[in-house]
């Protein structure tokens, strides 16, 4: 067998280390501060990890693809498709970016509702945030960015493109309205499209 | 230093650096200035994106890389006291690498490369520009070719003896920068490249991002790591004391290169073609590249104290009233020491995962890494090149009064440059607009800042100017002084006379690195190749 020497060879290897890493010099104090240093480390590895696995607070990270150059073709990017949605009691949006504009150009979206956001490129990179807020993702042509977040406040926010496209990028930019809860639910009471949040 | 060869070799070096900078210094100027909007007649998108693309280009890539190169050769020949190891090669490398220099230049100057130094594919370039680039990075292969062979050469003569330090760590930086640059060099050769001259139709933006990322960030460690050499091996002499602990130092350096690699995925932290697992993973290694940062703030604050005290400073804080501050590596380390603890701070919210949503692309970024590379980084390459140029020229510093001003300067001009540049990322201003024109009332909380920034650029120009001024002045300086320096490395309090094998080389790092890249970057890169992607046809700008 191969695998018995190997194994018996790592760990003599590992002993060794082990015993020579001790064997360094380290100045008392120095040794007060790493573990300081591993202590914070770990405090900040520990909420940021807790929170990820615990209370799902992550990245915008689904590994989704799509035919960026055929979006008009596809079912769900399809001019008529896009804007606000709800669909089974949530709220979707679905975006498409494009130099130079995010269409459709004005949305409105209900605040303190969990709202799903999904972007896709036309054409090149792109990058969106919505200032003052946790929206921002990447959008990536032929990936489909989706983020799910919710507004804590009512008003008008800029919706811009944060990574470089082109020329033209200083231009790219639409705008969302986030409207309180009650309001929105009157204005889209009609289980329509949602066609009539983004006139 | 006494080979006159040599000296010339590090000096071209150094000097092509420092040009690119002086240059790229007055694009960063204009670019505030047009950014800012108060002069309509500069505003012009194309002039402008050219700009920031040939910025970061000179001060990324070749200030970086031809200073690495000379400093390395410099280090390489004292430490050793060897000659350097076949010089027609190190030649080589330079004419290479500045061809590569000269031909991305010509497309970026002329506004066919404005796709910013990070490439940003589906938009393409001239190809003379990915071509340009490729040929930088081939010559800075040749260099860590030379100083690998001397490193290994040097073993083999020395048979157990401890390594020089500055010669260790600079061996960890070019092993760093050969796993570091593969992953860029396949995007320009499998992707780019090709592409750009149609051989092929279309590329997927999501493997070039994440190829990009493999680089992307143990990139910024090739360029930190002469930084901290001179922290350890100068700084401690210079003040009049002595390095903590040498074994420490080969420690921070291990750990810096071989965790810088496996964590690229933290400028990936918003993109859709990665899972939210292996950003979570890259984060907490992240936080692990820390540790030997903080350990370098220790050891660089214990070796300033232990000199503070024995040039007579007394007190919990009074030593460091007694460092000598008109010394321009002292007060380099100090200033840069300082840029670094805020820089620093910047990180750890950038590298904290989900939470940089917030921060993401905003001018935030741009604001930190120039306080961190620009400051903390480029600070101590000042110092690193008013050390060495009486020892290069033979001549003395012209004026140290006036490299003190600059270095002065250099600081007061980056804090006023890069706190409103973070305040503005706060405020949501994106981090690479020409000029604003949303139609929005947020935008008026800008302007001030944005003001601020002018004149922030303006002191670092003109500091710019000084440091080349006071180079230039004193190479060419006709006056018949002499200088015969010699240059000087701190001695450890406890001399090393025996390390185990790890902490004195690369191989067993270089296996470390391998099997960390293989976790870290294997099925991310992979997944390309098996989930149903469509490529992207180029588009222009």
């Amino acid at each position: 067998m191969q695998s018995e020497p190997l194994k018996e060879k790592c760990s003599a290897g590992l002993k060794l280390f082990c015993s020579q890493l001790q064997a360094i010099h380290i100045d008392q104090l120095e040794r007060k501060w790493i573990t300081i240093s591993l202590l914070v480390i770990g405090l900040l590895v520990g909420i940021m990890t807790l929170d990820a696995l615990v209370d799902g607070i992550n990245p915008p990270s689904k590994v989704e693809t799509i035919d960026s150059a055929s979006l008009h073709l596809s079912k769900e990017f399809a001019e008529d498709n896009l804007g606000v949605h709800v669909e089974n009691g949530k709220v979707i949006v679905r975006m498409v970016a494009g130099r130079y504009s995010f269409f459709p150009k004005q949305i409105s979206v209900p605040a303190e509702t969990p709202v799903t956001l999904r972007w896709v490129s036309m054409d090149v990179l792109h990058g969106v945030h919505i200032p003052m807020t946790n929206m921002s993702t990447m959008i990536v042509p032929g990936y489909v960015a989706e983020i799910t977040t919710t507004f804590p406040k009512p008003g008008d926010y800029p919706v811009l493109c944060n990574e470089y496209c082109g020329l033209g990028h200083n231009h790219m930019w639409s705008n969302i309205a986030v409207i309180a809860k009650e309001v929105w639910a009157t204005r889209t009471s009609t289980p329509a499209q949602g066609g009539n949040s983004h006139e | 230093m006494n080979d006159a060869a040599t000296r010339k070799l590090v000096l071209s070096h150094l000097w092509v650096a420092f040009l690119a900078f002086a240059v790229a210094c007055v694009l960063g100027e204009y670019q505030v200035l047009e950014r800012s909007g108060f002069i309509t007649a500069l505003d012009s998108p194309s002039v402008y994106f050219a700009s920031v693309s040939t910025h970061g280009v000179l001060m990324a890539f070749v200030l970086t890389t031809f200073f690495i190169m000379g400093f390395g050769y410099t280090i390489a020949t004292t430490t050793l006291k060897q000659p350097l190891w076949n010089k027609p090669l190190a030649w080589l490398g330079f004419w290479v690498a500045l061809v590569g220099v000269v031909l991305a230049a010509i497309p970026l100057l002329s506004g066919n490369a404005s796709v910013l130094y990070t490439f940003y594919p589906p938009i393409v370039a001239h190809v003379a520009f990915y071509l340009g680039a490729t040929l930088l990075v081939v010559g800075s292969w040749v260099w860590c070719a030379i100083m690998l062979v001397m490193f290994l050469q040097w073993k083999k003569a020395h048979v157990g003896e401890p390594v020089p330090l500055a010669m260790f760590a600079t061996t960890m930086n070019a092993l760093l920068w050969l796993w570091t640059s593969a992953g860029v060099a396949v995007e320009v050769l499998f992707q780019l490249i090709p592409w750009s001259l149609g051989w092929i139709d279309t590329i997927d933006p999501g493997l070039a991002r994440t190829l990009f990322a493999w680089t992307l960030h143990p990139i910024v460690y090739f360029w930190l790591i002469p930084a901290y050499i001179a922290f350890y091996v100068f700084v401690p002499k210079q003040a009049g004391g002595y390095l903590f602990s040498d074994e420490m130092a080969r420690l921070a350096f291990i750990v810096l290169a071989v965790f810088a690699l496996p964590i690229g995925f933290h400028h990936l932290y918003m993109d859709p073609e990665q899972a939210k697992g292996w950003k979570l993973l890259h984060a907490i290694g992240t936080f692990v590249v820390a540790l030997p940062t903080l350990v370098t703030g220790f050891t660089v604050i214990a070796s300033l104290e232990i000199a503070g005290r024995l040039r007579g400073g007394k007190g919990l804080f009074g030593w460091i009233l007694s460092l000598p501050w008109t010394n321009t590596m002292v007060l380099s380390v100090i200033l840069s020491l300082l840029m670094l603890i805020f820089g620093g701070f910047g990180g750890v919210v950038n590298a904290s995962y989900a939470m940089n949503a917030m921060v993401h692309n905003t001018a935030w970024v741009p604001g930190h890494f120039h306080l961190i590379f620009a400051g903390t980084t480029i600070i101590m390459y000042f110092a690193v090149a008013y050390y060495l140029w009486p020892i290069l020229t033979k001549k003395p510093l012209v004026s140290n009064s006036m490299a003190l001003l600059q270095l002065w300067t250099w600081f007061i001009g980056m804090s006023v440059l890069t706190t409103p540049w973070h305040v503005l990322g706060l405020l949501g201003q994106p981090r690479r607009i020409s000029t604003v024109v949303y139609n929005n009332l947020l935008t008026l909380a800008w302007k001030p800042y944005e003001f601020m920034m002018i004149f922030g650029g303006l002191i670092l120009l003109g500091s710019a100017c000084l440091f080349v001024y006071v180079l230039a002045k004193t190479q060419f300086n006709t006056s018949s002084e002499t200088c015969t320096d010699e240059l000087e490395f701190a001695e450890p309090i406890h001399a090393v006379t025996s390390l185990p094998e790890w902490l004195n080389h690369f191989t067993l790092w270089n296996k470390v690195i391998a099997v960390l890249m293989a976790i870290s970057f294997g099925y991310p890169i992979l997944q390309f190749f098996f989930m149903d992607t469509t490529g992207s046809s180029p588009w222009g700008f």
